[in-house]
């Protein structure tokens, strides 16, 4: 089909925003796999010298752990209360809906800067000061709008008539929401919880405000190695950090595709 | 207990962690550095509690905190016009395109995924010292010196540029889609050029997408800090990085709220009024 000259103009203008968005990552792999000293331009050829040396270094694998744990645990509060408060706003007719609604996507709508600010200084308030603890705290109240967001946005596609088939058949509320509702809710679960994970694995801004001095996420800790300069190891970890991050998802994407079909078929 | 009573109960049950959560983790916090702000900082450390308006009076009327907060509403404003112009035609090329949608949508959401500090750090791989640029210009024989191009304003503008992008490409993506390409085709039947066409049905109808991309990048972009630190040079502090320093570097944990709660005002307001002619659930549609 022929769409003219502003077609090929917009598609050419799309590439180049594509190429903007994706290169320089694209160089951070690269370079992470650069045999030379300095780590930068030219390369002198490739090698895994640079993840060897992460895998020796302690600060960075304390980093990893930490931040593991972290997310692991925002992601199993967060998508434990997301999916419970999906399950009332799809399935239960509240009045105040649209309140509800604003109130539970509110911690997305205070600029994370001011949030962080408010909960460190309530909590320390509280003789809760900066720990492990009001990191976790901090972690759960962010992710859990978007695992709001993204559990509801699967929920509304679960068919009800499903459950109330078995109900009709004889099955119990709880007999019917462990052999129906949670095996089609699964998906759900899964992605919101990936999408915990991922967000508490990634930011920066809030966890600053919130660490205890001597505690580092693994974004925090490549923040305080950019202090210096950038090394090539900064660059093997960022690709860890994107292997991991971009990863997990495409995987639980292909997990949830492959459970649907099965669930369809 | 009825059947009905129980039924009107259980979605209460059901939200009723999430809204204990928000509420003393978000709502109460935020109430209490109100409080905060009006307290003193004494030399010992020790905040005084009290109804002092000192913090308000300094945040407020020093020349220090309004250029800043200026300089920071100027920085978020030219990034997110630069989002739109750039964005817009990228995300109306994804709707309209028939073959590539799913592809190309699944890596627009690749950098979501890829963490805000690396995505900025990046930038020092590409325009620093040792960078791509200046690697290839020396290589070239164009330079024999390496050009200082990083740690200035336009390059803080330039990585948030690269951190909001998608999220300006998604929403009005969603609008763009949404909109019934019959009236396109029946302009262009009643005789109106392509561009009379784009801008008289698809730009008007696009307006609510571009309006929700435009407020997430400005308010994320306005409440940023860690670019200005990893891109910007020792003049380009945002509003945020004073946040930042009046509570983890001096303590003043009093001043601080004041401060906070002024970025909250001014990025408040904003979302109020997009609340007021659009609704949330744009905002929503392009999350979702």
């Amino acid at each position: 089909m022929n769409r003219g000259m502003g077609w090929t103009l917009i598609r050419l203008w799309t590439m180049l925003v594509y190429i903007f968005m994706f290169l320089p990552v694209a160089v951070v792999v690269l370079l992470s796999f650069n045999a030379s000293e300095f780590g930068a331009f030219p390369m002198s050829g490739l090698s895994l010298r640079w993840f060897v040396e992460l895998a020796g270094n302690d600060a960075i694998l304390r980093a990893f752990r930490t931040s593991i744990i972290l997310g692991a645990l925002t992601a199993l509060i967060s998508t434990t209360i997301g999916v419970l408060a999906s399950l009332a706003l799809i399935r239960y007719k509240v009045p105040g809906q649209n309140l509800i609604s604003t109130i539970l996507i509110a911690p997305i709508l205070v600029p994370e800067v001011v949030l962080a600010v408010a909960l460190l200084l309530f909590l320390n308030a509280l003789s809760i000061n900066k720990s492990f603890a009001l990191l976790l705290a901090g972690h759960v109240i962010f992710t859990l709008p978007f695992v709001i967001l993204v559990v509801q946005a699967r929920l509304v596609s679960i068919r009800r008539d499903v459950e109330e088939a078995a109900m009709s058949l004889g099955a119990n509320p709880v007999q019917t929401f462990f052999s129906i509702t949670l095996p089609l809710l699964l998906p759900a679960v899964l992605a919101g919880g990936l999408f915990a994970f991922t967000i508490s694995f990634d930011d920066i801004t809030g966890t600053l405000f919130w660490k205890p001095g001597g505690v580092e996420t693994v974004p925090t800790q490549i923040f305080a190695m950019l202090r210096n300069s950038i090394s090539p190891e900064i660059n093997a970890l960022g690709t860890v950090m994107i292997a991991l991050t971009v990863g997990l998802p495409l995987l639980g994407l292909a997990i949830a595709r492959r459970m649907s079909a099965n669930s369809g078929g | 207990m009825g059947v009905e009573a129980r039924e009107a109960r259980q979605p209460w049950i059901l939200l009723s962690p999430a809204l204990v959560a928000i509420t003393f983790l978000l709502f109460v916090p935020l109430a209490f550095i109100v409080v905060y702000s009006f307290w003193l900082r004494t030399a010992t450390g020790a905040d005084v509690a009290g109804f002092h308006l000192d913090n308000w009076t300094e945040a407020l009327t020093d020349r220090f905190y309004r250029d800043i907060l200026l300089y920071t509403l100027k920085i978020a404003a030219i990034t997110t016009v630069v989002c739109a112009v750039a964005g817009y035609p990228a995300a109306y090329f994804i709707a309209r395109s028939n073959r590539n949608k799913g592809f190309l949508l699944l890596l627009l959401m690749l950098p979501f995924w890829v963490s805000y500090i690396i995505r900025t750090m990046s930038w020092i791989n590409i325009l620093g010292v040792s960078g791509a640029v200046n690697s290839f210009l020396i290589w070239a024989g164009i330079i024999n010196e390496p050009l200082q191009m990083l740690y200035n304003e336009a390059t803080v503008i330039l990585g948030l540029v690269h951190f909001l992008m998608p999220f300006m490409i998604l929403n009005v993506f969603v609008s763009v889609d949404g909109i019934d390409q019959n009236l396109e085709s029946a302009a262009n039947s009643l005789g109106a050029t392509k561009l009379q066409t784009f801008f008289s049905v698809t730009l008007p109808l696009s307006l609510p997408g571009l309006a929700a991309g435009g407020l997430l990048c400005f308010v994320l972009a306005a409440g940023t800090y860690i670019t200005p630190l990893v891109l910007g040079g020792p003049r380009d502090a945002m509003f945020a990085n004073l946040v930042f320093e009046a509570i983890i570097t001096q303590l003043n944990w009093p001043l601080g709220s004041a401060l906070s709660l002024m970025l909250l005002a001014v990025l408040g307001a904003l979302v109020l009024v997009y609340n007021h002619f659009l609704g949330m659930a744009q905002l929503m549609k392009g999350m979702g």
